[in-house]
């Protein structure tokens, strides 16, 4: 029997995000059972962000412990740490701003704020993975959450088309992702990102299976990104679900799967990285492309932000391409800032869109500044942040990826990349003309104001984002510190 | 012998596989189904995962087999409907045996001899070997799995459940 067979206390002490997470989960569970009418049932927002609380402090804690757990299957080092306080966060601004939307659908609390806590643990469990069946493991865990989440509503129509498209191309995406895994095993003999590294560094394997394995897996990260070409299912999914889910959904996975993809490419791939530069390169363009352009003809609010989504994607893949220490801190930095910005624009959406998500079209918002000048003036910091303004997160987000894309000599993709988010302004200022100057119409005439929870979501994700945008120097220090090499 | 066995259980798992698509009726996809776990568990067993055949036997074949069939039943699902083909129904078939295709030839042309498939080298896929793996070194993720099942059993309550109140 190895030595190593019993995991230490320290190990433990490494993996108590996780465990915590799961027992809030089960906890609240068990209480759904037992809890019979509503106002017993309102513990269940409060309890989950506290179980969020106890694991942000967790993983902090552990952070000043690096180094494996587990036989080597979790690597808990700096890199790890940053996204699963960055997911853990996500986690708590998307419970608060789903508390009054719940309510106000009448939708049973137990199950979502389970399921949330459950995707959080997904993701802390890829972000740390440093073994190709843990990522796929937690991949899943992440992913059937999502897409139960995403058809919460079960007898609202678009719900349920939203969840069985996520699903089934989902499926068909980890699929393709398993496969590149089992070629990986079959070319080096190991699963373990670390082993594959040395392997294809020294060994004879032919590096032209290697590429191909390595771009089966990016077909399933990429699906999880909503890369080009694979980003067909977002628009219909942001579309249908609930809005706070949407919400979730654009920033929590997609960050998640974005960390998978550095390590496992930056780490396990490393050597063979001349090979996929180029597809990287191929579809961050496209990404950006579709993501922009499609944007520029949408008329519901959740379809545009989705498109968005994609194109935001698009600039992170741009990080990646560059595949240095800045790049990866690059990426980290942006998605911490594209976190806020997104979550409070959601927030907003959802708040807006009221009962039955009747006010979605982007005309609806005519007048809002008139009747809510306060919401109205938070939709415009984050707007302004996702087309990259300066004193907002974005504006640093764009700047750094950028720069790290022109240090690795990306000097195409760097133009293209500053024309595409001059394309993108067009269609986040349409909005704010809309909101701004247009007369209001019936949609704004019966808004009551915002509830207490949602309102701290806005705000505090206003604050993120205008914090990160004045005073970027200390996440970045963070990212530049963690990043990977 | 190994290398014609295999051939034949291949060719019977690719052949039930392409059955599984064409047919029209669900409890004969289901069936083709069958065939292929089988075949594949003859496989697993040519390549020396004794476990691996076993579980392919006894969980897929048998007992998932068994709820699908269950399932089909009591949807009593009939003959599936066939709309008007789009030019995806088309181009997909072309576009999939140009992939199996690139992969044929990269297997063939790029994968040094030496590296082929030994058949009886692999000795370690009996259940020993593979319960000392699956609870020393393969720990977490075995534990980490039983998560993934609750999440799914959580989901398949919250979307099956009769009302919503």
């Amino acid at each position: 029997m190895p030595a190593n067979a019993f995991p230490t206390s320290a190990e433990y002490l490494r993996f108590l995000p996780e465990i915590i997470l799961t027992l809030g989960g089960v906890v609240i569970m068990l209480l759904e059972a037992v809890f019979t009418n509503d106002d017993q049932r309102k513990i269940f927002g409060p309890l989950s962000i506290v179980a969020l609380f106890a694991a942000l402090l967790a993983s902090i804690s552990a952070a000043g412990d690096p180094g494996a757990a587990f036989s080597n299957m979790l690597v808990i080092d700096g890199f790890a740490s940053f996204f699963r306080a960055l997911v853990i966060g996500i986690g708590v601004l998307a419970i608060l701003g789903s508390t009054g939307y719940l309510r106000q659908e009448r939708m049973p609390g137990g199950e979502y704020h389970a399921l949330i806590l459950f995707s959080i643990l997904g993701q802390c469990v890829m972000v740390s993975a440093n073994e190709l069946i843990m990522i796929f493991i937690g991949l899943e865990i992440s992913s059937i959450a999502s897409y139960v989440l995403a058809g919460y509503l079960r007898d609202d129509p678009r719900n349920n088309e939203s969840a069985l498209k996520y699903f089934l191309l989902g499926s068909f995406a980890t699929a393709f992702l398993l496969y590149g895994v089992a070629w990986i095993y079959g070319l080096t003999g190991s699963t373990n990102l670390d082993q594959i590294r040395g392997a294809l560094q020294t060994s004879a394997a032919p590096l032209v299976m290697a590429g191909a394995a390595a771009a089966f897996m990016f077909v399933g990260f990429g699906f999880k990104i909503s890369a080009a070409p694979f980003q067909i299912w977002a628009p219909d999914v942001y579309q249908g679900a609930p809005a706070p889910v949407s919400g979730f959904l654009s920033v929590g996975p997609k960050a998640a799967a974005f960390a998978i993809l550095l390590r496992v490419f930056m780490t396990a791939f490393g050597p063979i990285a001349d090979r996929w530069e180029p597809m990287v390169w191929g579809c961050a363009l496209a990404t950006m492309m579709v993501g922009n352009f499609a944007a520029l003809q949408q008329s519901n609010i959740k379809r545009m932000l989705a498109y968005s989504s994609i194109a935001h994607a698009g600039y992170v893949l741009v990080a990646v391409t560059a595949h240095s220490e800045t790049g990866s801190a690059a990426a980290m930095f942006y998605l911490a800032a594209y976190a806020f910005t997104n979550l409070g624009a959601f927030a907003v959406v959802t708040y807006f869109s009221r009962k039955g998500e009747k006010y979605v079209a982007i005309d609806d918002f005519a007048g809002l500044s008139q009747r809510q000048p306060a919401m109205a003036a938070m939709l415009t910091i984050f707007l302004l942040s996702l087309i990259g303004v300066p004193l907002t997160a974005g504006f640093f987000g764009k700047f750094y990826i950028f720069k790290a894309a022109l240090d690795a000599n990306l000097t195409w993709l760097t133009v293209l990349g500053l024309l595409n988010s001059a394309v993108a302004a067009y269609y986040y200022l349409r909005l704010l003309v809309v909101m701004y100057f247009k007369d209001p119409g019936d949609s704004v005439e019966n808004l009551e104001p915002a509830g207490l929870s949602l309102q701290i979501a806005v705000y505090a994700s206003a604050f993120g984002t205008l914090l990160l945008g004045i005073f970027p120097g200390w996440v970045l220090d963070i990212a530049t510190k963690s990043a990977l090499k | 012998m190994d290398a014609l066995l295999f051939m034949i259980f291949a060719a019977i798992a690719v052949v039930c596989g392409i059955n599984l698509v064409v047919q029209t009726h669900p409890i004969s996809s289901a069936l083709s189904l069958v065939g292929v776990m089988g075949a594949l568990a003859a496989l697993y067993l040519l390549l020396g995962g004794e476990f691996i055949a076993a579980a392919q036997l006894v969980v897929y074949a048998g007992a998932i087999m068994v709820l699908f069939i269950f399932v089909i039943m009591l949807l009593n699902a009939g003959t599936e409907a066939r709309g008007r083909r789009s030019w995806a129904h088309y181009a997909g078939v072309p576009l999939l045996l140009l992939l199996f295709g690139l992969i044929a030839c990269l297997i063939t042309r790029r994968m040094p001899a030496s590296e082929n498939v030994v058949f009886g080298q692999f000795t370690k896929g009996g259940p020993l070997d593979i319960g000392r793996a699956l609870f020393t070194t393969y720990l977490l993720p075995f534990e980490v799995t039983s998560v993934l099942i609750l999440v799914a059993i959580l989901g398949a309550i919250v979307l099956a459940r009769k009302e919503i109140d």
